[in-house]
Order: structure tokens, then sequence, then C-alpha cells
């Protein structure tokens, strides 16, 4: 196994983990952007996966030949045994558990451990490397249950029955795990989509995972048309509600679902009115408990915060190696505002 | 309940820009909240509970005791700020399961503990809640609680829930403390009107509208007898109050701002309620408002400052005479009370506001224009008959501003706004031309508006800036500098916090001049052209 340009290469099984460029054979873990690319030869994935590429990059461009691989299931490339294994992050989200030679290191993609109603609980696999994500690796990230995070939302709801809630959501993943947690807590009013956030819905449902009533928020309005959609739920990709799109609804409350909020100071750059801490993520704990899980003696940190974990790792014992894997954006930072520039914008000297 | 759900209230608070939206929180909260909670919720919000118990070195040893180092300091690092570092590192101990403190048990801990016993307590409670509680505990244990809304919003929304007139809740408030038990009994129907018992109470305001609609202006030609003018001060507006019970001079919205005016409240040697504009005035002369800015936020006030800066009331009205009560009576009646009791006690650094004869608005606009203190903002206009009623109540007092002064500045940087104008960029950062040492002109930011323009003017200039970007941080776009703005403004005062070298009072939008190319905006030294140190009167 080694590190590449391009990403995660297994040398004697020859090919890519979630390569950043198009390459002869890759191994895809889950369907974000940062890690799913168009363009590859060979895609082998689960079955989900490689629906969600479809979906998203069109049918000819999510693979020339596309290999579906069932959780729990293995195939074999020259002698390198590969297994998937349920991450828990997305719909379809899987860790690459490759065995050669007696030896076994597992690729966890991005995972977490809280539970979440849209896709298979986390597995974990004792293993001799484990590789791990490192996004919210720092003590501060603790995520609280999101089903608390779910009432608050409700809560504000039923504050502001004259306004409408525009929950700010990354398209795959995130917004069909806050539809389903609405559903659990009682919500069955319908949800309204932005237009960027529908297939992906239409997906999840044609693929066994029921939203309940969806539907579009209402396009081509008449100007002077009163707002619209009062009291109800909208779920919009991150910063749409800074968009002229927004205008149309009734004095939306701008609520964002990423683990991020767990940080005012950023939630306030955002210009959130409520942030709710919802993360397909491991935060700092899951992290941990994973790691002494999988009683691996060797930790390999592709991208996050890797100084704090591996130090955190080296209090326990555990090697840590930092790879420093380039073009892995976190997705649910989409959106986040870019470092303030030091402009001077003084202000009027009202009093 | 607990200090949880209070952490939640400041935390929606916080992050709420609407003003309805942070009265419907208030609302709930006096609704739900059982006492004495909700009253020392109540103080909190209005800034009378501030404690400085713990200093936050405290905090640090407490959480340096539970957490590695290396990763305390990554984390404050990435998070920035201490308190909000510990409340979310802060590593619950196994097995606590003792209920989370409640917000008046965590007072009166405080209030009983000594320095010494304070990290024991605090570490109690810690463990017991959770992140935004945590915050919520230390911000409020150092001192450094911050309320997403004044104290006045905070009253407003008592009245609102109640149904009780805001005026009265300021009536009785200085006569009640926290947790404000027998004020929720009579707000709720239960008690009776707690009685502020002599205490220096606080009496709304009565505030003026501007006179710009020509139905107005045409109302007041008409009979010019009915009414009376003033001087418009640019200083701060005061109410005094002084009687057995005590001293204080009151901002416009009732905060107590005696403390920062000692030699004021020294001079309150009588018993009464007066309204005036409080200024710094020199050898009769009063300065500029940025002169009183010098005395304004000072921790400690000074013999030089009290020297340098020396400030003074110009009495405008008298409310209260004793214990008579004169806001029933017409304008002229209590004018006429208030000349008697300023010669009778003739009290230090106050004077009487001067009535301005005059013939019709003509004649009143003349004097109004030709008077260009910067401390005078323009001329009050008061009905002969007007009682005092609290509030902006219409066509009695209005303010007539004299007109303002323009310039054609360019756009440089637009800003989101809040609220229902979130997704607008509706704040603008406008700059005029400077010529530099080698000929070369740069445009320099001068001043920032948001308001002033229509709403079908801010669907233009959106769609401007949006289209018309060259960078952004954060929230805030550069634009191509390219588009003309009409701004209006008071006056021009010099200033060292701006790079430009000079402050705006009140700039707005008057106009979009699209049609005008920018090199032909004005250049700063227009604007220093204006800069107003003529003194007043002349
Ligand atoms: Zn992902
Ligand atoms: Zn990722």
């Amino acid at each position: 196994m080694t590190v590449t340009p391009l990403g995660l290469y297994c040398e004697p099984g020859n090919f890519f983990i979630d390569p950043s460029r198009p390459v002869e054979r890759a191994v895809i873990s889950h369907g974000h952007a940062d890690h799913a690319r168009p363009g590859h030869k060979a895609v082998l994935a689960t079955p989900d996966t490689l629906a969600i590429m479809r979906a998203r990059f069109g049918e000819d461009r999510a693979g020339d030949v596309q290999e579906p691989l069932r959780y729990g299931e293995s195939v074999t490339r020259n002698g390198v045994r590969i297994t998937l294994l349920p991450a828990g992050h997305v719909l379809g989200s899987a860790q690459i558990v490759l065995e050669w030679k007696g030896s076994r290191i597992v690729v966890s993609g991005d995972y977490k451990r809280a539970r979440d109603p849209t896709c298979a609980p986390f597995e974990p696999m004792e293993c001799d490397v484990f590789v791990t994500e490192a996004t919210f690796a720092l003590p501060v990230f603790h995520h609280p249950p999101a089903e608390h995070e779910i009432r608050r939302l409700l809560d504000s709801v039923a504050l502001f029955p004259e306004r409408a809630h525009v929950v700010g959501a990354y398209a795959l993943g995130k917004t069909q795990r806050i539809i389903a947690l609405l559903r659990e807590a009682g919500w069955d009013r319908p949800v309204y989509l932005h237009g960027a956030v529908e297939k992906l819905c239409t997906l999840y449902e044609s693929l066994g995972v029921p939203l309940g009533d969806l539907r579009p928020v209402p396009k081509g309005l008449k100007r002077g048309h009163p707002p619209i959609l009062a009291g109800e739920i909208v779920i919009a990709p991150p910063s749409a509600e800074s968009t002229p799109w927004a205008r149309r609804l009734a004095d939306p409350v701008t609520a964002a679902a990423s683990g991020w909020m767990t940080v005012r100071q950023r939630a306030k750059l955002r210009g959130v009115e409520l942030p709710l801490i919802v993360s397909d993520h491991a935060d700092w704990d899951e992290l941990l408990a994973t790691i002494e899980e999988v009683r691996a003696p060797e930790v390999w940190v592709t991208h996050g915060r890797d100084d704090a974990l591996i130090h955190a790792l080296s209090l326990r014992g555990v090697r840590g190696r930092a790879l420093h894997l380039v073009g892995r954006e976190d997705e649910e930072d989409e959106g986040a505002p870019e470092a303030p520039a030091g402009t001077e914008v003084p202000a009027g000297a009202a009093h | 309940m607990s200090v949880q759900a209070f952490a939640d209230l400041l935390e929606r608070l916080v992050f709420t820009p609407g003003r309805n939206a942070k009265i419907a929180l208030m609302r709930r909260w006096f609704a739900e909240q059982p006492d004495p909670d909700r009253g020392v919720g109540l103080a909190a919000l209005t800034g009378e509970l501030a404690f400085t118990a713990a200093k936050p070195m405290v905090i640090r040893e407490l959480v340096e005791s539970r957490v590695d180092k290396v990763l305390l300091a990554l984390s404050h690092d990435y998070v920035g700020d201490l308190a909000e570092t510990v409340a979310l590192i802060w590593p619950q101990r196994e097995g606590v399961n003792a209920p989370p403190p409640s917000l008046s048990e965590v007072v009166e801990g405080l209030e009983l503990a000594s320095r010494a016993e304070v990290p024991a307590l605090m570490e109690g409670w810690l463990d017991t809640l959770d992140a935004g509680g945590r915050l919520a505990l230390i911000k409020l244990v150092t001192g450094g609680l911050r309320v997403g809304a004044s104290a006045r919003l905070a009253k407003t929304a008592l009245a609102e829930w109640s149904g009780q007139e805001v005026g009265e809740i300021e009536e009785v408030w200085h006569g009640v403390a926290p947790p404000y038990i027998p004020l929720f009994r009579w707000l709720e129907g239960q008690g009776p009107r707690p009685d502020a018992a002599g205490a220096p109470v606080f009496r709304p305001l009565m505030l003026a509208h501007p006179l710009e609609a020509p139905a107005d202006v045409a109302a007041v030609e008409a009979n010019p007898g009915d009414w009376r003018a003033e001087w418009k001060w640019d200083g701060i507006r005061v109410q005094l109050t002084a009687g057995p019970g005590g001293r204080r001079m009151w901002s416009r919205t009732g905060e107590d701002i005696s403390g920062a005016f000692p030699e004021i409240a020294e001079a309150m040697e009588f018993h009464a309620v007066l309204d005036g504009e409080l200024l710094v005035i020199r050898d009769g002369t009063v300065a500029p408002f940025s002169d009183l800015q010098q005395r304004l936020n000072r921790k400690v006030i000074g013999p030089k400052l009290m020297r340098d800066y020396p400030v003074a009331v110009r009495l405008y009205d008298l409310l209260l005479d004793g214990e008579e009560d004169l806001r029933a009576l017409p304008f002229d009646a209590r004018r006429a009370r208030l000349e008697a009791w300023y010669a009778r006690h003739a009290p230090a650094r106050m004077d009487v506001s001067e009535m301005i004869p005059f013939t019709g608005l003509d004649h009143l606009s003349g004097l109004r224009d030709t008077a260009r203190a910067a401390s005078i903002e323009g001329l009050m206009l008061k009905r002969a008959d007007s009682p005092y009623l609290p509030g902006r109540v219409k066509g009695l007092w209005w303010k007539w501003k004299r007109a303002p002064l323009t310039v054609d500045a360019v756009l440089m940087y637009a800003q989101r706004g809040h609220g229902k104008r979130s997704s607008y960029y509706s704040d603008y950062t406008f700059g005029l031309w400077r010529t530099n040492e080698d000929g070369t002109r740069e445009l320099v930011p001068v001043g920032k508006a948001y308001s002033g323009f229509t709403d079908q003017e801010l669907v233009m200039l959106d769609r401007w800036v949006r289209n018309h970007t060259t960078g952004r941080f954060g929230p805030v776009r550069e634009v191509e500098k390219a588009f003309v703005l009409e701004v209006i403004f008071d006056a021009a005062q010099l200033s060292s916090r701006h790079r430009s070298g000079v402050a705006m009072r009140f700039p707005r939008i008057a106009r979009l001049r699209p049609d005008k190319p920018a090199e032909e905006a004005d250049a700063l030294e227009t604007l220093m052209a204006m800069v107003e140190n003529r003194p007043a009167g002349a």
C-alpha cells in the first residue's frame, strides 16, 4: 500500500482507493465528491454507491466497467482479497478491507458511529493497519445525539409558525438523514426541497429508504407574490439562504446542519440563525473508541486534524502516521466562508 | 428548570437577528420558567446579574487538571475563545448523574461561596451540564456573559407577554430586584403594582418624529402660533432624577449613566425629574459630539478627563417637581414651571434650553440653515399644548433637521444584511478619491450606509453587486469601482480611527447614480472641507 499524488494505491492488487483523478482501476468507499470522481475505467463499490455515482455523473461517466460488491462479500485481485463493510457514513458507504499474505488493512473512508436511519451501521473489524479520517479530530468535537438537534429544530418551528425554516444540508446523506430523523420525530407534514437536493432524495427512495411526503419548493412565482411556506421545513444546499432563491420564503429562519456548528464563531460567520450540530463524521470520542475496537497497532490518518489524533494515539501506545491526502474537501464544510481578509470597512460614526 | 434552559435561550438570542424573534424567545421564557429562575434569567437579560466570582485563570486551571496540555493548546488555538474551548472540551467524570443546577442555585451558590470554594463548586456543576450549559455557566461566573438583547428589549418582551405598558414596567422597575417575584405576580394579575417607594425611577422619554411629510409641514405652517421652537443639540438625551431616594442620570433607553459623569450627579442637589441634553460645553460653547464620546466607555474618570471634557446638561423639560407630576400639563405650563424652578435652584452645570421666537416656517428654516455649528442638528418643534407622553407620539413633537450634506461616492464593498435582508447585499461601504504624492488617484473608504434606498433600489443594487464582484472576504464582497452613490449625512468630523481621517454622522444613500462615471465622484478634500469645528450659533 503506498501514497501517491492520486491517493492510496494498492500495489499488489493494482488499484487505487478513492483516487482524485481518472484511473484504470478504482475502489470507491462512498459517493461524496471528494472520494468518488467520474471517468474511471473500472470501478468496484457497493451497489448503492454505484447507483449514486450514476445519478451524479450520468450512466456513461460512472466507470466503464462497474463491479458491485455487497457488504460482507469478497473478491480477490492478484491475491489481494477485498471485502466491503458498512461505514455508517451515508447510504452505500463502505470500509474497504484488504487482506494480503496474512495481514489486514482497513481503509475506513469517511465514517461515523452515531445512529443513522438511512444507512447500515459501522461494523468494526480488527486489523493490523487502520486507515482513518480525522475531520473532527479535536477533543472539542462531541456531536450531540442528532435526535436532540432535530427536537431543537421542531421546537423552533413551533415557536415561529409564521416563518419558513430552511435547513442547509449537503445533498448526499445529510439531507436524507435529516428527513428520516424528522419522520421518526413525528413530523409528517410535507418536507420541501430545493432543486439541488431533489435528485438524491428520489434515488434514496428508489433504493429503499422511505422519506415520506417530499415536495419541490414552488418556482416561477410572480413578482410581488406573498412569501410562501410559513411554518414549513425546507431543505436546501448550504448557503442557499444567501441567494435570491430564498426571497420567496416567509421570513426564513436559516438553520445549518453540520458538525462545524459546534464552534459558535463558525456558525456566526455563516450568518446562521439556528445552528444544528448534525454530522456524518465521527467525533473525537467515536474516533478514539473505534481505533481501540479495531485493535490496530498502527493507524494512518488520511485527512483532517491529524496532529491532535496522532498525539492522542501516541499517549495510548498506538503508532500514528499522517498521510496528508490532498483534495479531501470535507463536504460538511461546503459553503463555509473564506478567511476574512484584512479589509478595512469603516462603520459610520453613529451613536 | 436548569442552567441548560437558560443557555438555550442565550444561544438563540445571540444567533437571532430579528427583533420580533428575540421578543418571542423571551416571552416564552417568562411564560414557561418557574420562579425564581425566570426572574434570575430576567436579571441576566437586563444586565443586572454581574459576577466576577472567578477569574478566567481558575477555569484554565480546572481544565488543565483534566485535559492533556497539547490537546488543550491545539483546541484553544482552533476555537479561539478560552471559555468556549473549556465548555466544549470538558470531559465529564464517569458516573456523574446529579441533576444540573437551577439558575437560582448557581446564583445563590456563588453569593455564599468564598473565593476558595468557587473552583470546587464550578467543577461539580460543569460535570452535570452539556456544552451549551457549560459555556453559559463559565461566562456567568467570570462576568463575560453576552446577551443578544438590550435591557429595553427584555422589558418590551415582558410588556408584550403580560399586556402591561412598557412605560408602566419602567416606572416600577427600579423598585424591584431579582428575582422579581412581586413584579411577576403583578404582571400575572395576582399581586399589587410594586411600589418604587422613593427609589430613583426612570420614566420613558417623549420622543419626536422627523418633520418631512408635506401634510405635516403644512399643518405646522397653518398655525405657527401653536408651536414652540428650540435648538436640537447633538449630545446625549438624558433624564435627571434626584430626590431623597438617590440621584440618577438615565440615558434615553433607561440605562443608568450617572457613574460616568460624577460631576453631574454632584450638581443634582434637588428633588425633581428633568429632561435634557448632556453636552460638552467649554466657555458657553457646545463642543462636537466626538468630544462627548471621549467621556463614554471609560473605566476611570480622572480629573484630567473631567477638566478637558467638561460636561453640562441643557434642560428641556420638567417632569416632576418634588413629588408633583407635571407630565399631564401643556408644554407652555411646564416650560413656565421649568424656568421658575431653574431661577429658584440655579443648579451648577445646567442651563435651560433657549426658546427661539419665530414668525413662520420660512423664518425658522432660515435660522436653522444659518446655524451651522457642528453641535446643532436642527430644530425641535413642540406643540404649545402637548402633554409629556412616553415614546414617539405623532403630531406633538417634531425634529426638523437642517438640510444634510452631500457627496458623490463610489461603491467599494457590499455586505449581506441580517434577518429579512440576509439574502441581499444591503450594507455598502463607499469611498472618495485621494490624490497621492506621485499624482495617482486611489479610492479611500469613508463610510458605510445601509439605509435611504427604496426596496426597488435595494434589488437593483444587490443585482449589481452580484454581477460586479471582484473579491470575497467572508460575507463581504469587493466590487468593481464603477457605481456612484449620492450619500447624504448630517455632519463630518475629524477622526483618527478612520483611514480617511474623517467620520460622517448618519450617512445614508440619497440616490443611485448609475449614470455618473466613477472618475467624476467627489474627492476626499471635498469631504474634508465639510468638517465642522465652527463655534455653536456662528
Ligand atoms: Zn464523505
Ligand atoms: Zn470525505
